[in-house]
């Protein structure tokens, strides 16, 4: 079937020709603990294969994730979503790195649904997130790129009547003992008849020349700095319409009756339907959808009036010490250490919720055609999309196709374990499906304010700390409750909460490496009509904040460096403490700042990645925050790409940032104030500091880089202020505090 | 009906001529190189050019563009457009890509308007652009970079 006008589908589409380096991955998800709970935790079916993958090109395909044309072309089937972290070319650098490929001549494309093929071996789902792209794929692309090398290897050395260890390959050459020379496509035939070897010996790694190299470049660069890349956005289908949804202005509101004859009447419009999310515009082009949207009359009850988010504060606050309340640790030691400190700590901190805000607003591709139901679209989970949307659709799962293009950012939002947007994608097509002339594909696409009042947010939590230090300096207890929702409740995830503890609410909390005796960390996980959602970073985003600004201020009260305060409480954590040494060592830690500026520190570990950082802060003249300068340590084990993750630091500064100086959903009367770019404010480049990163070379396996590197920036910018200023922020964001030079 | 010519061919709209320039862009000629990110001139993602000076098309009514020279990130042609998507990939600004067609038609104007541009220049030119991905700290340097390579 033709699909695209240029014959294309979901495949090859910023595969461009490669130069890369890569990255990892950016989404969130579980932490690794939970994440081997996964596959029994769904309660979802699993293992469905998926409809045809692209077809079977000739040539040889010696796994599912390795194509060679008979003109050499390689061509690597990618398992992870590439939101903009970079895991394409992560995956695809390490299984060139194997296979000794031409670097060149590599094209990518993403893979089909196929949870059993495709799934991360993290969660045992196919899906992105939890900054595990890299991780859960390095021992497995390694070995699927060493088995086709070998592959071709016996090839060339039956051609050639030699011993395949008197070959050598490389970039994508194959050479003989006596000068003999192929391509690959020149063997690729005849590999292809061999039988597939089992564990094919691995590089030695001082042999590598792409992993861990400089000159590996984006394989998808070129695409998206030409507006050739093809998001969902962008994705055209013979007689394919647009729709947007007229959506429940409050929390809960139910939709009473409405009146679509206006509607009706604008050009272009073509159906009006009623779907589970609200009353569905569909037309022509996006604009006349709009129009049309405009033109609705609609009646909606009033739905959660009461809810507001300074209200769920206050209620917050008071369930602190009350009934319900989960236990995360208990030391018996605990209160009676806080009653005999010397000095101690006792704040109450607040984080609102927070809207991912990706640029690209959500959207997806659905058409019900010849008994199956197919999408197009950026699905970061496709186990979960691939199940929701057969349930939508009243199908089962083998007749879902999904087409997985690039997103325009996730940051968290697309992974979620209902699949809204694919959801009413296939609702609105199967609406419009029975009406004369509804047989064709549909995007639904939401605006910017659909998407930012939406909810799937991450959530408003409240930390009530009290932290006692003895007279000696040492910690003597630790008191720590924390409330919000849980992410994992009520979803198909729900299971792996144990005993009430849903640990995307406390970690980073607890466990935490540094060595605090005499903690207790209770949990209240209250329920809210606004659904809660992963945010790149997660828990940490707000449990980071809270540890490393506490430290700060015990070190302060224990009159010691700041540094050498986290150094002491970390003496059983030699990776830890080795990014704060090289972040204080390059940020220049405890150097002479001129008048006006401070520096602040804050180490976090997350998604079994180290990161430390050393801001400078100044004041601008109407007293707000400006960040001039941060300086990153990071020990990701071996650095696959390293321009990528240094890239994936960078962007984690600016992402952390921007949540840290604005970054606040309010919600009042049950309805969202903040709409869009001028009421949710993100970061601008004026905004942006230097960003100096530093990558600890390391032999351990690699793991994550797309989220670990927001979690100390609120902090360390927070630790930095306070020197600044005197003034400590128990509040973010930091817009709504005004600052004065101490 | 209206005309108007999109690097450097002359089309016909069929769309009401106060339709915002972005969806004539995307839907009607096709060009889905040209982003919509907030549709109230605040991210800059379907930034283009009309007569060589930036515009957000989705708040300017497709006559605006009537009779002038519109420019998509398609069309992009002049050497300092070239050099700007040169410093792109040799630096790999971009993540996720969708802010980016808009940052470069930006950095296009701006290298166009001030061929060596200081870092504040930069900041003034391109706070319309928002890049969620937060790559502003290459997108400088890419600046710098496309300016010295096309005055060296
Ligand atoms: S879509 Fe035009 S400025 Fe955002
Ligand atoms: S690269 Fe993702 S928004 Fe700019």
């Amino acid at each position: 079937m033709r699909i695209f006008e240029d014959g294309n589908i979901g495949t090859a589409i910023d595969g461009s020709t490669a130069s890369t380096r890569d990255g990892l991955n950016r989404r969130d998800f579980l932490k690794s603990g939970a994440a081997a709970g996964f596959v029994l935790a769904l309660q979802l079916p699993l293992g469905n294969k998926a409809m045809a993958a692209a077809p079977a090109a000739s040539g040889f395909a010696p796994n599912a994730f390795i194509r060679i044309a008979p003109d050499s072309t390689v061509t690597f089937v990618i398992k992870h979503h590439e939101m903009g972290q970079g895991s394409t070319t992560g995956l695809a650098t390490i299984l060139a790195e194997e296979l000794d490929c031409d670097w060149a001549k590599v094209k990518t494309e993403y893979a089909p649904a196929d949870t059993p093929t495709y799934k991360n071996l993290a969660f045992g789902a196919q899906g992105t997130g939890g900054s595990t792209a890299i991780a859960n794929s390095w021992p497995q692309m390694r070995q699927a790129g060493a088995t086709a090398r070998a592959m071709l290897v016996s090839a060339a050395a039956q051609k050639w009547k030699v011993k395949p260890e008197q070959i050598q390959v490389s970039a994508g050459v194959i050479s003989g003992p006596a000068g003999q020379k192929a391509a690959f496509g020149d063997v690729a035939a005849a590999a292809a008849k061999l039988p597939v070897p089992k564990d094919v010996p691995l590089k030695d790694p001082k042999n590598f020349v792409l992993v861990g190299k400089q000159q590996t470049r984006r394989v998808d660069s070129i695409a998206k700095c030409t507006g050739k890349a093809m998001y969902t956005m962008d994705v055209k289908l013979p007689g394919m319409l647009t729709a947007v949804i007229a959506r429940p202005p409050a929390f809960g509101a139910q939709l009473k009756s409405f009146d679509d004859s206006a509607a009706k009447a604008v050009p272009g419009v073509k159906f009006v339907v009623k779907v589970p999310e609200g009353v569905a515009v569909v037309a022509t082009g996006t604009w006349a959808a709009l129009q049309g949207r405009k033109a609705l009359k609609l009646d909606w009850d009033g739905g959660a009036a009461a809810l507001s988010t300074e209200a769920m504060f206050a209620d917050y606050r008071k369930r602190v010490g009350g009934a319900g309340a989960a236990s995360v640790t208990r030391s018996e030691q605990t209160a009676s250490g806080l009653k005999s400190a010397a000095k101690s700590v006792d704040a109450v901190y607040e984080f609102p919720y927070l809207a991912h805000a990706a640029m690209e607003p959500m959207n997806c591709v659905a058409w019900l055609h010849d008994g199956i139901i197919e999408t197009w679209g950026g699905h970061q989970f496709p186990t979960f999309d691939q199940n929701f949307a057969a349930q939508a659709a009243g199908l089962p799962p083998e007749k879902v196709k999904l087409n997985t293009l690039v997103s325009g950012g996730s940051f968290g939002r697309r992974a979620n374990a209902w699949s809204d947007f694919t959801v009413e994608a296939v609702n609105v097509a199967k609406a419009i499906s029975t009406l004369p002339g509804g047989k064709v594909p549909v995007r639904v696409q939401q605006t910017r304010e659909d998407d930012m009042r939406g909810g799937l947010y991450r959530p408003q939590y409240i930390h009530a700390v009290k932290v006692g230090l003895g007279s000696d300096g040492h910690i003597a207890g630790w008191q720590h409750t924390v409330v919000g929702q849980s992410i994992m409740a009520g979803g198909p995830m729900a299971s792996l909460i144990k005993d009430g503890v849903d640990e995307t609410s406390v970690e980073g909390v607890w466990p935490t490496p540094y060595a605090l005796s005499n903690a207790t960390v209770d949990l209240y996980s209250p329920e809210q009509p606004v659904r809660p959602l992963w945010w790149r970073s997660v828990g940490h985003t707000h449990t980071a904040f809270v540890m490393e600004t506490l430290m700060d201020e015990l070190a302060g009260l224990a009159r010691q460096d700041a540094v050498a305060w986290r150094l002491n409480l970390l003496k059983e954590q030699p990776r830890l403490a080795g990014v704060l040494k090289l972040a204080a060592e390059k940020g220049g830690w405890g150097k002479t700042l001129p008048k006006g500026k401070a520096q602040g520190v804050a180490c976090h570990f997350s998604f079994n990645t180290y990161v430390a950082q050393v801001v400078e802060v100044s004041l601008k003249p109407d007293g707000s925050p400006r960040v001039e300068r941060v300086t990153v340590a990071v020990d990701c084990g071996v650095p696959v790409n390293p321009d990528q993750i240094a890239a994936q630091m960078e962007g984690c500064v600016g992402f952390g940032l921007a949540a840290a100086l604005y970054g606040e959903i309010e919600i009042e009367q049950g309805k969202v104030k903040q709409g869009n770019y001028h009421e949710y404010k993100v970061l601008r480049i004026p905004d942006m500091p230097v960003v100096e990163v530093h990558i600890v070379p390391s032999t351990e396996a690699p793991t994550g880089v797309g989220e670990p590197g927001v979690p100390p920036l609120a902090p360390a910018v927070a630790n930095a202020l306070a020197k600044l200023t005197g003034q400590r922020v128990r509040r973010l964001p930091f817009a709504r505090h005004k600052f004065t030079q101490a | 009906m209206l005309n108007i010519k999109v690097n450097g061919e002359t089309r016909e709209v069929e769309s009401d001529p106060s339709t915002p320039l972005l969806w004539v862009i995307r839907d009607e000629f096709g060009l889905t190189g040209t982003k919509y990110g907030c549709g109230v001139a605040q991210c800059g993602a379907c930034t283009v050019h009309v007569d060589g000076k930036p515009m957000r098309s989705c708040s300017a009514p497709t006559y605006m563009a009537a009779g002038r020279e519109l420019t998509t990130i398609e069309g992009l042609q002049s050497a300092a457009a070239k050099a700007v998507q040169q410093a792109w990939i040799d630096l790999d600004v971009v993540q996720c890509g969708y802010c980016q067609s808009g940052q470069i038609m930006s950095a296009v104007a701006l290298l166009a308007a001030t061929p060596k541009p200081s870092d504040e220049d930069i900041d003034n030119a391109m706070a319309g652009n928002i890049c969620r991905c937060a790559t502003y700290h290459r997108i400088r340097a890419a600046i710098h970079r496309a300016a010295g390579s096309l005055t060296a």
